[in-house]
């Protein structure tokens, strides 16, 4: 089948000028192995014809309907408008009776590597560079040909390499002995995941210089590849232990320096990342769509912070000093929380989209993407700490807080409004629970459930941080970070977090006071 | 016979003669004797539901010796519960033998999972004697390691309900894994048959109806002769302040040790008599939601007796299978708003509430 392919495009390829009927009616009404040739000779004549035929079939705009001779004739159709897909010319009217094309799940793809494929050949710089990254992932052997013309052409240093690599990739499969040695050492130079799969089924190859020749590659991509794993891996602790800061700084004041248990934590994260997505949807179709972070971020603390002064004043005040009461009657606010929110927004969740500047990510290392959307959430989490510190440390307000909560009596002596710090505190507490919830809606599901999934790991970092601790929760954060993601990288999600709950709930039975400490953070090492 | 006796006085006593009887003659002669048709037959339903609030009432008097007594609130009761119920789960799952949807002597998620033979987990689980220890031993077994560390690292107040708490959710999590070997996300369900007997029959919920109301009352009975004793009166004093009964050389770790594992042993069992009635048990019991909701069952009977335990349980039980059916999407409404009025308005429950009103009530008459 493959070599049939091959002496397909070998025989295309020289009539490049008009698009090729043949192959066109055989895309249109011909078996599956008829279709997917057809697709390899369209793609070697690189005609921009072929661009839209190609174009059409993915978008599935492709009809054929009975011509006056009582052959087939394939039209796209757009709308009102169809064109011959042989000739390009107009036909009006629009015939009535037109059958759909349809194309199966293997055609598509062989489709969207062809349609990629010709962009190679594109005189854009971004849509080639787009292309590359494309066909890096994975492309068809039957491109090679189209790989080479455009390896040929190609000047852009920023592409030649990524494509020489495509091109390599394709030989190894196909191409005779040499070409395939030749092929295995431009891959050693690589680091692409992609190359070491490759590398590896080459490595038992029966041809014993084939095997060598992968083997001895395999060993440098792989080298390389293990740093990009090890810059991935502290990566993603980074991201979790930021996450885990961000959901468990507003705790490390309510609980942490006013000593509420706040169940309803978790669901005051939960309506700021349903205030992000009120002004998200207020943002929607609006030219300013791109910046509504900037307004979500401030309504999330304000919303989030208004609901909790609110809670203080009606119920937690009146249970100070009686911290299971306090559990008890915060964990109904939650109920209660949750379900008005689905009330008001429905049980499903709902889609919060990222702006632009989120999408995407950087490349960093050898096969490693770090996510904008996770380097802005770091970002986030170490500009809201900061925040924090300053308010804390520099603020007659911070000064207030941090008097009230050492020695309340004292505080109130000297004129300190001890009622309304609290109020205050607990409001600031909230506030950054919804900043968590607006980060958290950029990431994840954002549903009326959402809080109840991180009310457990809050107190797990406040409680292993030391209560009381700021520090201790940021540190708490990042070492459970890094633990969960290590774990995880040999047991699976599951088993690492178990391994995880069960690590602190031995540690704060060994240590009560939580981790930061001196000693406590050698006995972590 | 004299120490049993003066359990309750003679009001107490007649009252549990009344409920006994309701629950060993009346229930089975209405719901087996009479006719469905009568206005008096009482449908498998109720059967069902006034059993499963049994379960629930050995649980809240459980939670109440541990918290309402001894000070101790664990958010692990509902981890206790599950563990009964999968120990009693495993032998419903065998029973079930070749009758499955495969027809193998595997269980049905097994087969499913492609297990050519039973973990070890699953030993002696054909055997009904096993399965009986192991709803004592599996609950009574991790108590008691869990609160010997705990206790001796004088964990206590919130931070014990925040680590049980954390223990329950692990175990959640890992019984949420099919790898684990409890059947997943779906846990056991279609149960056939119990000792033999098939398990749907009107006698057969029957009996297991009564048999939970005879571990009720014995449970009742345990508890206030525990709470009446010697035992019972130092936890109190732990509760009310425990560096003073350590001062007076009572070894504090030992009764909260004693008085954890017991609750837990008592919940065990509640989850063994829960599962054949229910016919399904799923790590979602596990969920640390259900285990603050225990909680909410004593507080709104009343923390501190084992009649306000069981009250509580009924009502907020009641309430929700009432909401659940008429107007579901308020029972959250309702159950979040209990949880703040109780804390609030009335520390002492129902009973307490109860209680006040008989003081004013007769203060005023005389």
């Amino acid at each position: 089948m493959k070599k049939l392919l091959l002496a397909l495009l070998l025989t295309f390829a020289g009539t490049a000028a008009a698009i090729d009927k043949a192959a066109v009616e055989k895309l249109a009404t011909g078996d599956a192995d008829q279709r997917s040739a057809a697709i390899s000779a369209l793609v070697a004549e690189a005609d921009p014809r072929a661009v839209e035929v190609l174009g059409a079939l993915a978008e599935g705009e492709m009809q054929t309907v009975a011509g006056k001779d009582g052959a087939q004739r394939v039209l796209i159709v757009k709308g009102e408008e169809a064109v011959d897909a042989v000739t390009g010319e107009k036909i009006t009217p629009l015939p009535e009776e037109r059958e759909d094309l349809i194309a199966n799940n293997r055609l598509r793809g062989q489709v969207e590597g062809a349609l990629a494929a010709l962009k190679l050949l594109s005189p854009d710089r971004a849509a080639r560079l787009k292309a590359v990254k494309q066909l890096a992932a994975g492309a068809d052997e039957a491109l090679l040909p189209l790989v080479q013309k455009a390896l040929a052409r190609e000047t852009d240093a920023g592409i030649k390499p990524a494509l020489e690599l495509i091109a390599a990739s394709l030989e190894m499969k196909s191409g005779s002995k040499e070409a395939r040695i030749a092929a295995i050492q431009r891959l050693a130079t690589s680091s692409s995941p992609n190359s070491r799969t490759l590398l590896a089924a080459a490595a038992s190859d029966p041809d014993a210089d084939i095997k060598y020749e992968a083997q001895k590659a395999l060993r440098e991509v792989q080298g390389r590849l293990a740093w990009g794993e090890r810059a991935g891996l502290l990566f993603a602790g980074v991201s979790l232990g930021s996450i885990l800061l961000l959901a468990a700084l507003g705790l490390a004041i309510t609980y942490g320096l006013m000593g509420v248990i706040n169940m309803a934590h978790g669901e005051l994260i939960m309506i700021g990342a349903y205030t992000t997505y009120a002004v998200q949807v207020a943002f929607r179709g609006s030219a300013w769509f791109d910046w509504y972070l900037l307004l979500a971020v401030p309504s999330s603390f304000a919303v989030s912070a208004a609901v909790g002064m609110a809670l203080e004043r009606s119920v937690v005040r009146w249970l100070y000093g009686r911290p299971l009461e306090t559990l008890l009657a915060t964990w109904g606010i939650s109920l209660i929380l949750i379900q008005s929110v689905r009330t008001l927004y429905g049980a499903q969740n709902v889609q919060v989209e990222n702006p632009a500047f989120m999408s995407g990510g950087i490349e960093a290392f050898a096969g490693v993407v770090l996510p904008w959307s996770r380097i802005s959430i770091i970002a986030f989490a170490a500009l809201v700490l900061l925040g924090m510190w300053l308010l804390l440390t520099r603020t007659r307000l911070g000064l207030y807080v941090r008097g009230v909560t050492q020695n309340r009596e004292m505080a109130a002596c000297v004129g300190v409004p001890t009622g309304r710090v609290d109020a205050w505190a607990f409001g600031l507490g909230s506030g950054l629970a919804g900043l968590a919830g607006c980060a958290l809606s950029q990431i994840g599901n954002v549903g009326p459930d959402l809080g109840q999934g991180y009310i457990v790991d809050s107190f797990m970092v406040v409680v292993f941080g030391g209560v009381g601790q700021l520090a201790g929760t940021v540190y708490a954060a990042l070492v459970l970070g890094f633990a969960n993601k290590l774990l995880e990288s040999w047991s699976g999600a599951v088993i690492a977090k178990i391994v995880v709950l069960v690590f602190i709930i031995i540690f704060i039975q060994r240590r009560p006071q939580g981790m930061f400490a001196l000693r406590g953070r050698s006995v972590e090492a | 016979m004299g120490t049993f006796s003066r359990l309750y006085g003679a009001t107490g006593w007649l009252a549990l003669g009344i409920a006994a009887l309701v629950i060993f003659v009346l229930f089975p002669v209405l719901s087996l004797a009479v006719p469905p048709d009568s206005a008096f037959h009482v449908s498998s339903y109720w059967v069902t539901l006034l059993g499963k609030i049994m379960c629930y009432a050995i649980v809240a008097l459980a939670m109440d010796l541990i918290w309402g007594y001894c000070g101790i609130l664990s958010l692990g009761q509902g981890l206790f519960f599950a563990l009964g119920g999968y120990a009693m789960g495993m032998y419903l799952m065998r029973q079930i033998g070749g009758e499955g949807q495969y027809q193998s002597d595997l269980p049905d998620f097994m087969v499913f999972l492609d297990w050519k033979e039973l973990p070890w987990t699953w030993w002696m689980s054909d055997q009904f004697w096993w399965a009986m220890i192991l709803v004592v031993a599996a609950p009574g077994l991790l108590a008691f390691v869990f609160g010997y560390f705990a206790f001796r690292s004088r964990v206590k107040g919130v931070y014990f309900s925040i680590i049980t708490q954390a223990l329950t959710f692990a175990a959640m999590l890992l019984f949420f894994r099919n790898a684990t070997g409890f059947g997943g996300n779906n846990g056991f369900t279609d149960f056939k048959r119990i000792l033999g007997f098939t398990i749907a029959t009107p006698e057969t919920r029957m009996a297991l109806f009564a048999i939970t109301g005879a571990a009720l009352i014995g449970t009742l009975l345990l508890g206030r002769w525990i709470v009446t004793s010697k035992f019972g009166r130092v936890l109190a004093a732990i509760r009310d302040a425990e560096s003073r009964v350590a001062s007076c050389g009572y070894d504090t770790v030992h009764y909260k040790l004693a008085a954890f594992t017991l609750s837990a042993v008592l919940c065990g069992i509640a989850g063994a008599l829960y599962v054949p009635q229910v016919g399904i048990i799923n790590p979602g019991e596990m969920s640390p939601a259900n285990s603050i909701e225990i909680a909410i069952w004593v507080a709104v009977g009343g923390r501190g007796t084992l009649v306000g335990a069981i009250a509580g349980a009924g009502i907020v039980n009641g309430a929700k299978s009432f909401f659940t059916q008429a107007f579901p999407e308020f029972w959250l409404y309702f159950l979040g708003l209990l949880f703040i009025l109780v804390t609030l308005f009335l520390p002492q429950g129902v009973v307490g509430l109860a209680r006040k009103l008989r003081r004013r009530w007769s203060g005023g008459a005389a």
